[in-house]
């Protein structure tokens, strides 16, 4: 086996277990530090991708800011175990039965996908100037579309927060 | 000598001299505190009073390690390393001299600044699993600090990458052959300085742990050598942030020929450590809400201008257009 495959596999047992983690861990702060864990195999993925760009931001806004602020509320709303209220059997039920309907999409979706391209890439594909060039020249207007929903995301938290 | 072996002498060289200066500067902030307010500061121990860091690493070692019954004693013992660790690392990236780097990413200032958002899990983990209010309050402002000032930190770098063209620390060094950044940067270089304290929760801005209102903030509940990690971690911090600055708006290692390199990257930092411990001589501590609105109302704007105006010089001046 070739050493990015070696890495491929260490990264990916320690992903799954520590999304397990996530799920299984009794204290809320715990889970986010396992999340937190799961990202940071996530980024060893795409480094092993060449996208070093992609890698570096995702540890910026994932691990750097979202789950600060994850942990920011949980802290403030005081979780613990004694104090949460038990969900009765059957949301529990449901529950159960929305994930694994999600999961079956998701599965059937990249079922099919098509990875050729990830083998072809060149190493310097993942680059800044490269993703750059293809963001503003090829999908310029899917780009501006999502920055115009994220400012619009910013301008209804301001509205939302001012209300009182 | 094989390159794997001078790769690892690079790293462990690298690590030791930055550990050592960082407790060094334990010695070199209370003499120099000592000598602006008019006192004489630690001059017992050894000459000079040269041995005091020695001493004070000594009693930190064996004071007892002492973990509190009501605290979340893994969250507790991970918090303090986590400052360390993201510190360290992002040493990796900083070129002290042509040669002497430990990785050349080409990545490298948004390495920083990944490194640099970690840095605040220490506070918010240490304050959380202390199990204390007065740490709770403490990490709070932290991270809340630490949020805000790092957006206008990553604002303020990009107008250096917008006129070097990389992210890569040695080709920014490189391309100040002609001009320093500090003078077309200027307004960026004030933000990024400003910004530099508050990521290091150095006095003025050390809100998350001001004694008169917090004990000792988010490390109340600390004692022994995890006391010690953030104590050292904040003077690796502002070694960092000096170094940082000397390497993107200072010209890095460049300097006339009758000093080596590394010499001169070391005086440049020398002298930003410097002003980092004037400040804290000088400067008297804001209010909290102070600190956020001069951050999100001053700071914030200043920095997308500065980026604004440097992108349109950058177009209007590029050849071939």
């Amino acid at each position: 086996m070739s050493l990015p495959t070696i890495l491929f596999w260490i990264l990916a047992v320690i992903s799954i277990l520590s999304a397990i983690g996530v799920v299984v861990a009794k204290n809320p702060v715990h889970s986010v530090l396992l999340l937190i864990v799961t990202f940071f195999t996530i980024t060893g993925f795409y480094i092993l991708l060449n996208a070093q760009f992609l890698a570096v931001v995702h540890i910026i806004v994932y691990a750097g800011a979202i789950m600060v602020l994850f942990l920011f509320v949980i802290m403030l709303m005081n979780l613990n175990a004694s104090g949460e209220p038990q969900k009765n059997n059957l949301v529990k039920f449901a529950g159960v039965v929305a994930g694994g309907l999600l999961l079956i999409v998701l599965v059937a979706a990249l079922k099919k996908a098509d990875t050729g391209m990830l083998i072809q890439g060149s190493t310097n594909i993942g680059l800044i100037q490269n993703l750059g060039k293809v963001l503003f020249k090829d999908f310029v207007l899917p780009f501006e579309v999502s920055s115009i929903l994220f400012l619009s995301a910013m301008i209804g938290a301001i509205v939302i927060g001012k209300k009182d | 000598m094989n390159p794997i072996w001078a790769h690892i002498l690079t790293l462990v060289l690298v690590l030791l001299v930055m550990v050592t200066i960082a407790a060094g500067l334990i010695y070199v902030e209370r003499r120099m505190l000592a000598v602006w307010q008019d006192r004489l500061g630690p001059n017992r121990t050894g000459p000079f009073g040269l041995l005091q860091v020695l001493a004070d690493m000594i009693k930190i070692f064996f004071k007892e390690d002492w973990i509190p019954k009501f605290a979340d004693k893994r969250v507790f013992v991970l918090a303090p390393m986590i400052i360390m660790m993201t510190i360290l690392m992002t040493f990796a990236v900083i070129p002290f001299t042509p040669l002497i780097s430990v990785i050349n990413l080409n990545i490298g200032v948004l390495f920083f600044l990944a490194m640099s958002s970690l840095g605040a899990y220490s506070v918010v983990l240490a304050g959380w699993s202390s199990n204390n209010k007065y740490s709770l309050l403490g990490a709070i402002r932290g991270s809340a600090q630490m949020l805000s000032y790092e957006v206008f930190m990553g604002i303020s770098l990009m107008g250096v990458v917008v006129m070097a063209g990389t992210f890569n620390l040695h080709d920014i060094v490189m391309a100040q052959h002609s001009i320093w950044y500090f003078i077309p940067q200027f307004v960026g270089f004030i933000v990024f300085f400003i910004a530099g304290i508050a990521e290091t929760h150095r006095l003025p801005f050390d809100i998350p742990e001001a004694e008169s209102e917090l004990v000792a903030g988010y490390h109340s509940e600390y004692s022994g050598m995890k006391f010690g990690m953030f104590f050292v971690g904040e003077y690796l911090g502002i070694t960092l942030i000096s170094a940082l600055i000397v390497t993107l708006y200072f010209g890095g290692w460049r300097g006339p020929h009758f000093l080596p390199p590394v010499v001169w990257f070391l005086i440049k930092m020398f002298v930003f450590i410097l002003i980092f411990i004037l400040m804290r001589a000088s400067l008297p501590r804001p209010r909290y809400d102070q600190l956020m609105s001069y951050g999100w109302k001053i700071l914030l704007p200043l920095s997308l201008l500065n980026l604004l105006i440097t992108g349109a010089c950058v177009l209007y001046f590029a050849p071939g257009h």
